[in-house]
């Protein structure tokens, strides 16, 4: 946790969330289908805003408190294990 | 002994920057300022400087430049004029609200189109909104003591707002004047080392102009505001010390003169406030009750002594600008301080725009059309209807 300053403009801190649970802005949410995952990492690897999680057997999870979805893990998914589903319609 | 120099506005401006020791000055040259950068430059050549120059190549990257260097909390200064100040209008906001004390010597010119070089308020006078503390100065020791004054009044915690600080083309920034110079020891000891409110660092990760909410942006404002009101009351205070110190006194908020008996007080600012100390000398000769309130801080303003002063005397305010569509700028401010508090009788001059002169003569001439005849809000002194 960084040093807070005592000064009123625009600091943020490195934290989970610091601007809120941005997840509310996704329109398309990734859906992961764990029987095609191989693991690979890559969706990890690519996440811009690092809300897919890598749990300790290798597989991974996908925060969707923070995840936004801009679907660059599906796109990035070789075995096609995530796909991108409208917001209520799955 | 005294250490007298006598050079023009502008050197005597470099010369009280690099003495305040900034690690960084970032700076682009435009008439009049030009001699400013040059001056810096040659003590860096001579060794006498030895922080960061950074060339850039604009003003707006002037004031970019240092805003991120004053980030990292070391101490900035700059320096520009007119058209360069209005390219850096956007930053001045920035540099404001991250509450990063950045000085900056401002040389009054005109604005253009019109392309003319010489002395007119309306650049400066245009960045009033920007949470900028803007001083005015009438003479050469004055730019100097008043750069120094300025890296301790905004470094100062509870102001931490840079400082922009103004003064008249060609009449102060190219004419040679005596200016008694401190010693760097004395002017170490009197602003010591900045320490910053915040700054960005690798071992301290912060996000530095992020998103924020509407609630927090008003609590940004209020704060800037505060720091305004903090400004006010320290001004006076450092000010003293220096007085103190250096034996010198330019005036705090306000530089008053032969206004105690006064039944007329003569509000203007920079060079004109400086020739009126002739006209008022000469007015009392003929036996005239007529006093000087020289406006040494644009922002934060002055309000309650212009009504302290309201209360002895009738005013008389010269505008060296304009806002079109109103009136002359000081005029305003004076007038909106006055409000529910005083009914005095307030008379404004525009005068001097584009660099006319004012002479001691003119300002004379103003005194007398104000006391006599019929009162009018504003008079544009010796407007002429010239041929192209």
């Amino acid at each position: 946790m960084s040093k807070k300053y005592n000064v009123v403009t625009s600091i943020s801190y490195p934290q989970e969330g610091s601007m809120g649970k941005t997840g509310s802005w996704r329109v398309f949410k990734p859906i992961l289908n764990k029987d095609k995952c191989v693991k690979c990492l890559r969706c990890w690897i690519y996440c811009p805003e690092g809300t897919v999680k890598k749990k300790k057997d290798g597989s991974v999870k996908i925060d969707m408190n923070y995840c936004k979805g801009c679907g660059i893990c599906a796109n990035v998914c070789n075995v096609k294990a995530i796909t991108m589903v409208r917001e209520g319609q799955q | 002994m005294k250490n007298i120099m006598i050079n023009t506005g502008n050197y005597i401006a470099a010369k009280a920057a690099v003495m305040a020791k900034p690690d960084v000055v970032a700076a682009y040259p435009i008439t009049p300022q030009t001699t400013v950068v040059e001056a810096i430059a040659s003590f860096i050549k001579s060794g006498e400087y030895k922080g960061e120059f950074i060339c850039v190549e604009s003003e707006h990257s002037a004031m970019s430049a240092c805003i991120g260097a004053a980030a990292t909390g070391v101490r900035t200064f700059t320096a520009t004029s007119s058209h360069g100040l209005l390219l850096m209008h956007e930053m001045l906001h920035w540099a404001a609200l991250a509450r990063l004390p950045v000085v900056m010597c401002n040389i009054n010119r005109v604005v253009g189109p019109g392309w003319n070089i010489w002395a007119d308020e309306n650049d400066s006078i245009s960045q009033r909104d920007t949470g900028w503390i803007q001083f005015y100065c009438s003479s050469n020791q004055e730019i100097f003591d008043t750069v120094i004054q300025a890296f301790k009044l905004g470094e100062n915690r509870d102001v931490a707002l840079p400082v922009m600080i103004n003064y008249n083309a060609f009449i102060l920034s190219h004419t040679s004047m005596p200016a008694e110079i401190p010693t760097q020891k004395e002017i170490d000891d009197c602003l010591g080392r900045y320490k910053p409110l915040w700054k960005v660092d690798p071992k301290n990760p912060i996000t530095f102009g992020n998103i924020i909410m509407p609630e927090h942006y008003e609590k940004i404002r209020r704060a800037m505001q505060d720091a305004h009101e903090n400004a006010k009351k320290l001004i006076p205070k450092i000010t003293k010390e220096w007085e103190n110190k250096f034996g010198r006194f330019n005036g705090d908020l306000i530089e008053k003169y032969k206004c105690e008996d006064a039944e007329t007080i003569l509000l203007a600012m920079g060079a004109i406030a400086a020739e009126s100390k002739v006209a008022i000398d000469n007015l009392r000769r003929e036996g005239y009750k007529i006093g000087l309130a020289r406006i040494r801080t644009f922002r934060p303003f002055p309000n309650e002594e212009i009504v302290k002063l309201s209360k002895k005397a009738d005013l008389i305010i010269i505008d060296r600008n304009i806002s079109c569509g109103n009136e002359g700028a000081l005029f305003t401010e004076v007038k909106s301080a006055l409000y529910k508090k005083s009914d005095v009788k307030v008379t404004g001059f525009i005068a001097g725009l584009g660099g006319k002169d004012v002479t001691y003569n003119h300002i004379i001439d103003m005194y007398k059309k104000s006391i006599k005849g019929k009162f009018k809000d504003t008079i544009w002194y010796g407007f002429k209807e010239v041929k192209a």
